[in-house]
């Protein structure tokens, strides 16, 4: 894991290459977390391919709610030469949730982005096929929201059994 | 290939030519009526097809036998578990979270209760993590076990799926030994494991240990130089490493292609440092390769817990931080407080300090990470199991290109997707 | 003490080859109408209440308990295996819950050729039409199980994905369980094995009250597949 200090100059030198990509720094229970603006994912990606991270392990979604901005993506990066992880974070509004693929360039991001595509609604610009994956297609919603609600069946007591609908009857 | 001889008709010397030949090669010169050679049939496998390891669907774009493409397509066992994750306290997150890849169950809920255990900063003793190891090893033996016996079922070896099963049974008592149930047996929780193994259960691991060697030459003897399964593993599908890397794949897949790329000697967890073993690795990268690298880690999965039962320290099975595992029972009759930490624990769950932390562990198909986001409160507020089978999926259509679809077939065996993970 | 052999028939009563028979005749003569003992039939019965009522009248089930026999006890399952619950019923083909021993070891892939679908698994929104459009692929009589508690109810997880088999199909024998054990899935088929023996015209149309939605070869049997009229 590259320490604070590495995590520091990592920083400075993807700053010094372009100013306004790094937000943030945060090195949180021994890895460090690098927080960029949404517009120089794919550039910053690259940078750090050059530094040494060349294989991406996971991109994944979370939701903020209710912290604007609420959709966040998460790439998790790992130097397999000096067994290092780096993980690169954005956040996009629900207004605007638009965010460059990454997939020209790394090819694992094909799935996992129709994923987040899928659970959350970041539209990936440039992907290749970016359609639902685990909800049937023509599904409207998207359920990994926190503001989506969890569904299910109401599980039936005794006072309330009379009220299920028994499809046979 | 030479002329057929007079004798064979029209349409068997014309199936053959387009069956048997490279794409665009004709045998003869003579066109094909209705230009069968262009004709692209688009079959779909699946999602209930008998040669798939799960609900998968693939739609293939055929040219005679050979697959032009394939485009798998998933969620036909959706069930939503990391939402379902959110609503419950961190403790009942673990049956959930099992339930995902159903054949590596331990390894869901080690990647799971790894997370949560650095967010908490909370240790784990020394003799849990043996524990978890012994575990995830016999849960790694038993995947491969499956693995091995559904393959060989698909290749047509069905003897294979009773002797992989009768091994299978064996490790599920141990696990009903050790754990109480056969299957997604909550035994890991945070902070180590639920109940320490109980008396006669070294003896029967032991024995276990001392026969798998030999149950799995058996399998080897069985498979290993069979013609049938050279022909139709040896040189099929290879993938090279920079592609494998390119698509994210990580596990016997990755380490089949040459990379020994593997996180329990890379970035040891769980005190896989103090074992010995080794990293079996591939050459060509084509199926028999990887059939060969699983077969191997079974050999290294008994050697480690052979180790780790030898070296089994004394110690408590869970941390003893009260405020994360529930202190034992006889404590309840004499201590308030330990009546009163099993009551918080029990009805709210302990709260987790706000944070983002992702764990990587190695299970058998690949790297297992959980990403959990804590805001504070007693429920996650977003669980993520990055599963290696749904990452590894997308390796099958630079696989399948130009081969065969009895091809496609072995190579989907070999590749080893468990739906329940790719599909969570 | 004295031990005496006796084979039962449904009355309880011991059943001979003779008396068998001759009850076949009568019944045969009752409904073409004669006088038998006195005895004719009511003119208003028709097609299935009257069978019910000359097998009241007259013992004459052994055809059916034969066919319920042959039926019970060569189940052909249909492979259907969805998650974690598929593991376990591969585990009953494996060798020590042996479903051979009752010669249900018959897995058919095609729908067409099976009988008994095992629904094994959680069953997504995605899933539910498919495992719909299989189970109406199969012939009659079928029979289904719902293993494991995801798609009996909705089992560990209760939201917005799955969804119970009750909802979209007919079950027979529910196997609870997160997975059933091998030993209770074969329980669950022994059961269903027993409930086929029993009453061999018990099918889910009469516990679902779904008599008369049956579609029988011959009527409009030349008619090309299609809605009528297409």
């Amino acid at each position: 894991m590259p320490d604070a200090t590495g995590l520091e100059l990592l920083a400075q030198e993807l700053r010094d290459e372009d100013a306004d990509s790094v937000l943030d720094t945060l090195y949180f229970r021994e890895k460090g977390q690098l927080i960029i603006s949404p517009a120089a994912i794919r550039a910053t990606l690259a940078r750090l391919r050059a530094r040494g991270y060349t294989f991406l392990a996971s991109v994944h979604g979370v939701d903020y709610y209710p912290e604007e901005p609420r959709l966040g993506v998460h790439y998790e990066l790992i130097d397999m030469r000096r067994v290092d992880r780096l993980t690169v974070k954005l956040r996009v509004p629900t207004s605007d949730p638009v965010v460059d693929s990454v997939t020209p360039d790394w090819p694992t991001a094909d799935h996992q982005e129709r994923e987040v595509y899928d659970m959350f609604g970041v539209l990936f610009h440039g992907h290749p096929d970016l359609r639902r994956i685990l909800m049937p297609e023509d599904y409207e919603g998207f359920p990994q929201r926190r503001d989506y609600p969890v569904g299910g069946e109401p599980i039936l007591f005794t006072h309330n059994e009379g009220k299920s609908p028994g499809w046979f009857r | 290939m030479s002329e057929v001889g007079g004798g064979v008709s029209e349409y068997r010397q014309q199936e053959e030519s387009i069956t048997l030949s490279p794409l665009g090669e004709q045998i003869d010169d003579r066109p094909l009526a209705d230009d069968y050679s262009q004709e692209v049939l688009t079959l779909n496998i699946g999602p209930h097809h008998p040669a798939t390891h799960g609900v998968l669907r693939l739609l293939v774009s055929l040219q005679g036998e050979v697959v032009q493409d394939v485009k798998p397509i998933i969620g036909y066992v959706h069930t939503g578990i990391e939402k379902t994750c959110e609503d419950k306290a961190y403790w009942k997150v673990i049956p959930c979270v099992e339930r995902m890849d159903y054949l590596a169950y331990f390894f869901n809920a080690m990647a799971y209760c790894g997370a949560v255990e650095t967010l908490l900063e909370v240790e784990v003793p020394k003799r849990a993590q043996y524990l978890r190891v012994i575990h995830l090893e016999l849960n790694r033996i038993m995947s491969h076990l499956v693995w091995l016996g559904t393959s060989a079922l698909d290749l047509g070896a069905i003897s294979m799926v009773w002797y992989c099963f009768r091994d299978r049974e064996t490790i599920l008592d141990l696990f009903e030994y050790s754990t109480g149930q056969r299957m997604h047996t909550r035994y890991i929780q945070i902070g180590g494991v639920i109940e320490d193994i109980p008396t006669g259960f070294a003896e029967k691991l032991a024995e276990f240990v001392a026969q798998m060697p030999s149950h799995a030459d058996q399998y080897a003897d069985l498979l290993r130089k069979n013609e049938i399964v050279l022909q139709r593993l040896r040189g099929t599908c290879p993938l090279d490493e920079e592609t494998l890397l390119g698509l994210g794949v990580t596990g016997p897949l990755l380490r089949a292609a040459g990379n020994p790329w593997d996180l329990r000697k890379a970035a040891p967890y769980s005190s896989y440092e103090d074992f010995q073993f080794k990293i079996p690795v591939g050459t060509h990268g084509d199926n028999y390769d990887r059939f060969a690298v699983r077969l191997a880690e079974i050999y290294e999965s008994v050697k480690i817990i052979g180790q780790a039962l030898e070296g089994l320290p004394e110690g408590p099975h869970i941390t003893t931080d009260r405020k994360v595992a529930l202190p034992p029972r006889h404590e309840l009759a004499t201590s308030m407080e330990a009546l009163i930490h099993h009551f918080k624990l029990v009805t709210e769950g302990f709260r987790v300090p706000p944070g983002e932390v992702y764990h990587p562990i190695e299970g058998p198909r690949g790297e297992y990470g959980c990403f959990v986001r804590s805001d504070g409160s007693a429920k996650p507020a977003r669980v993520h199991m990055r599963d290696p089978s749904f990452v590894n999926l997308q390796a099958t259509r630079p696989a399948v290109r130009g081969a065969y679809i009895a091809d496609l077939i072995a190579t989907l065996a070999m590749l080893d997707p468990v739906l329940g993970g790719i599909d969570r | 003490m004295e031990v005496i052999r006796q084979k039962l028939g449904s009355t309880g009563e011991p059943v001979n080859a003779e008396a068998l028979r001759s009850n076949t005749l009568r019944a045969r003569q009752m409904l073409r109408g004669a006088e038998v003992e006195g005895h004719t039939l009511p003119a208003h019965l028709e097609g299935y209440d009257l069978e019910q009522y000359v097998e009241k009248s007259v013992l004459t089930t052994t055809l059916d308990r034969a066919v319920a026999w042959g039926r019970a006890n060569s189940f052909f399952p249909a492979t259907f295996g969805l998650a974690c619950c598929a593991i376990e019923m591969m585990s009953i083909v494996a060798a020590r819950v042996d479903v051979a021993r009752f010669g249900f070891e018959a897995f058919r892939a095609s729908p067409r050729q099976a009988d008994l679908l095992i629904l094994s698994g959680r069953v997504s929104m995605k899933m539910a039409p498919i495992v719909r459009r299989i189970y109406d692929q199969m012939l009659e009589p079928k029979w289904t199980i719902a293993m494991g508690a995801c798609c009996s109810s909705m089992g560990v997880f209760n939201n917005y994905a799955i969804v119970p088999a009750d909802k979209f199909m007919p079950i027979d024998i529910h196997v609870p369980g997160c997975p059933p054990r091998p030993e209770a899935l074969m329980h669950g088929v022994l059961r269903l094995r027993q409930m086929v023996l029993d009453d061999p015209e018990m099918g889910w149309r009469d516990r679902y009250a779904a008599r008369g939605t049956e579609e029988l070869a011959g009527e409009d049997a030349d008619r090309p597949w299609g809605p009528a009229g297409a």
